[in-house]
């Protein structure tokens, strides 16, 4: 009862500050507070929902495992849901429709590059990843070697990840809210810190998935209903859409092929490497595949979470395509009414703009809700795979070495979320100004050349031992953020210095190599007896990748 | 005791023909998709023009959007056909393994 409580009251506070602050206009936007309410509205109808979610949940989250991964009793259909929900952040139904709208087909090769990583996780990793795997991907790494200095190392990484990614979500999140709902940019990034710890803390794995499916729902029927109201208008067309686009777009002919975003090949081949192997490298993407019963259920959610990516890409295609002609073409969308100057609420609008084209204040608001939604749904997610890090790997597995009681790791979970949405509070706060779509690409750089590399050998290489792994993993850490700070984009553009160091702005063609060089290195060299258990340890690990035999949740069935 | 079973799995011939099987063709898919991806992703970034072609005369539809949605229907597709024969064929001789160690463990 004492839990209803606090969720009643912490879902009534939130009314009232979003009432409170709903009042004045954006920056003389005047007919933004009519779309507000809308918006707000179907907000906390999203948020109540939710909330009953996590009221039940909270009942059924009982042990760790209850709390990291549902007790592992998610569907396939489910988990396939939530994993797209995951993967389809607002950065992506924002920047990539924005993507396409300003460069056309290049954005269409960032989605492909977001997507093909998918079939390469099931064909290599999902299924000994489930067998192997209890609640963190460490758990994997860890397997046969040294438990308290390898699951450190993964622990920092995935935080390492977890923080990038959060920035992110955040920025975007205040952002949105601040053009969308007329609140306060602080007020936003409070709001969706709290929410997120509500569902977390009080729901785990049960509630941030549920709230992950009921978001995912919406974002592909949301989604769906603005580019069918959209390419209505051309008669459903791609032909005559093409057509009208490049006539009155700035690039014309060029506007269908690649163009500047990847003008050097080194970029577009790291970019590739980046967005493939990073999407495999991701924590709570990862922590996905403990949710489901067994490796059965593992390949079904990536076939299912597959298809909705897929498919929910083309459709942002179609929709920054039409954003061109009904969005681009129509001054009331345009600061001070100038067609082809700034958009009102800059470029990342232009999806919102093309709703409350085609559908009026109401899609407006169901979308403005919709991409709430899914930054708190996302946010949530990544709280859980971070406060999962703390928890199990580094208090539960370093600091009590398997010691701590079931109810002391929850709370230690619970503690962690917490913090962790503090830190996301602050962190959004401080990085108001950072650009969304870098700390997103610095996060998939980081977890392709931190994660990935470790991960992928400690499945399916044999030699490799805590010296080894320990070395690539730091190795790649390193490097990826090094090469980030040393590019353009942090050294020249926010730490002003004349040329950049590293020329590139994308990682991974040159971080992961050295997380994979250094890991063989220090593999091949380590000559210990440790060194030779570990070896020999991997015939038993791979028995069980294969066959799933002892792994967690599949002697019940 | 568990590692008395899997030493009994990897005993098995079965075991030997799954991991084979299974192996092999994960990886041909795998490899089908990284060609596709990274041959793409040349042609990307040593010959964008090529992309840039009409797939014929007078269409707007130009080689690269159709090129990219084949990919994104054809990986789906590969990745359905590698869920059907993993989770029917693999995965029942994967419990055949597994019931015949059990056995031999009695």
């Amino acid at each position: 009862m004492r839990r209803l409580t606090h969720l009643t009251t912490a879902l009534g506070l939130f009314a009232i500050a979003a009432m409170a602050y709903a009042g004045p206009p954006v920056e003389g936007a005047m007919e933004k507070s009519a779309t507000n309410w809308h918006a707000i509205i179907m907000f906390c109808l999203f948020v109540a929902m939710t909330m009953g979610i996590t009221y039940w949940a909270a009942s059924r989250t009982k042990s760790t495992a209850d709390f990291y991964t549902a007790g592992g009793g998610i569907t396939g259909f489910q988990n396939g849901l939530a994993i797209a929900g995951d993967y389809m952040s607002a950065a992506t139904l924002l920047g990539l429709t924005a993507m396409v709208y300003t460069q056309g087909y290049d954005g269409y090769i960032y989605m492909l590059a977001f997507f093909a990583g998918w079939p390469i996780i099931l064909f290599l990793m999902a299924e000994r990843l489930r067998n192997l795997g209890k609640f963190t991907f460490s758990d994997i790494t860890a397997y046969r070697l040294d438990q308290g200095k390898v699951r450190t190392m993964a622990a920092i990484s995935s935080l390492t990840v977890v923080c990038f990614y959060l920035i992110a979500q955040m920025v975007g999140a205040g952002q949105l809210i601040k053009l969308l709902f007329g609140l306060d940019y602080n007020i936003a990034i409070f709001a969706v810190g709290i929410l997120m710890m509500v569902y977390v803390t009080f729901g785990g794995m049960v509630a941030t998935t549920w709230v992950q499916i009921i978001k995912a729902c919406m974002l592909l029927a949301g989604g769906t209903l603005v580019m069918i109201l959209a390419f209505s208008q051309f008669g459903f067309s791609f032909q005559t859409l093409l057509e009208k686009a490049t006539a009155v777009h700035k690039l014309g002919d060029k506007l269908m092929s690649p163009g500047s975003l990847l003008a050097d090949p080194v970029t577009a081949i790291s970019l590739g490497l980046g967005l493939m192997f990073g999407t495999a490298g991701l924590p709570h993407i990862l922590m996905r595949f403990f949710t489901v019963t067994d490796a059965k259920e593992a390949r079904k959610s990536v076939l299912y979470a597959s298809g909705f990516v897929a498919y929910f890409f083309n459709v942002i295609f179609i929709m920054g395509l039409c954003g061109i002609l009904i969005v681009g073409q129509n001054p009331e969308f345009f600061e001070g009414g100038t067609v082809g100057g700034k958009l009102i609420g800059g470029g990342n609008m232009v999806a919102m703009h093309l709703a409350k084209a085609v559908g009026g204040n109401m899609l407006l608001g169901f979308l403005a809700a919709v991409a709430f939604a899914t930054i708190l749904a996302v946010v949530s997610g990544l709280a859980l795979a971070g406060a999962s890090a703390i928890s199990h790997d580094i208090y539960a597995r370093v600091i009590m070495k398997g010691q701590a009681s079931e109810a002391t790791e929850i709370r230690v979970s619970r503690i962690a979320t917490i913090c962790l949405g503090f830190v996301a509070i602050v962190l959004g706060i401080l990085f108001e100004k950072q650009n969304i779509a870098f700390m997103v690409g610095l996060a998939f750089g980081v977890a392709a050349a931190a994660n990935f590399p470790v991960l992928i050998l400690s499945m399916y290489w044999k030699g490799l031992t805590t010296r080894g792994a320990l070395f690539g993993g730091y190795g790649g850490l390193v490097s990826a953020v090094l090469f980030v700070v040393f590019s353009k984009s942090v050294w020249v553009d926010v730490l002003h210095n004349p040329a950049p160091l590293f020329p590139y702005t994308q990682p991974a063609l040159f971080a992961m190599p050295i997380a994979f060089l250094l890991a063989y290195i220090f593999s091949k060299s380590d000559s210990s007896v440790r060194a030779g258990k570990e070896i020999e340890a991997f015939e038993d690990q791979y028995v069980r990748a294969q066959t799933g035999f002892g792994a967690s949740g599949a002697s019940s069935h | 005791m568990s590692s008395a079973m899997y030493e009994r799995m990897r005993a098995n011939p079965k075991f030997q023909d799954l991991v084979s099987r299974r192996g092999r063709f994960a990886w041909i898919l795998a490899f089908i998709v990284l060609t596709m991806f990274y041959g793409f992703v040349m042609v990307v970034a040593f010959n964008p023009a090529s992309l840039g072609q009409p797939v014929s005369e007078g269409s707007m539809l130009t080689v690269g959007v159709a090129v990219e949605f084949f990919m994104f229907v054809f990986f789906w597709v590969l990745t359905a056909v590698y869920v059907k024969r993993a989770n029917t064929e693999f995965d029942a001789l994967t419990q055949e393994i597994v019931k015949e160690a059990w056995k031999e463990n009695k």
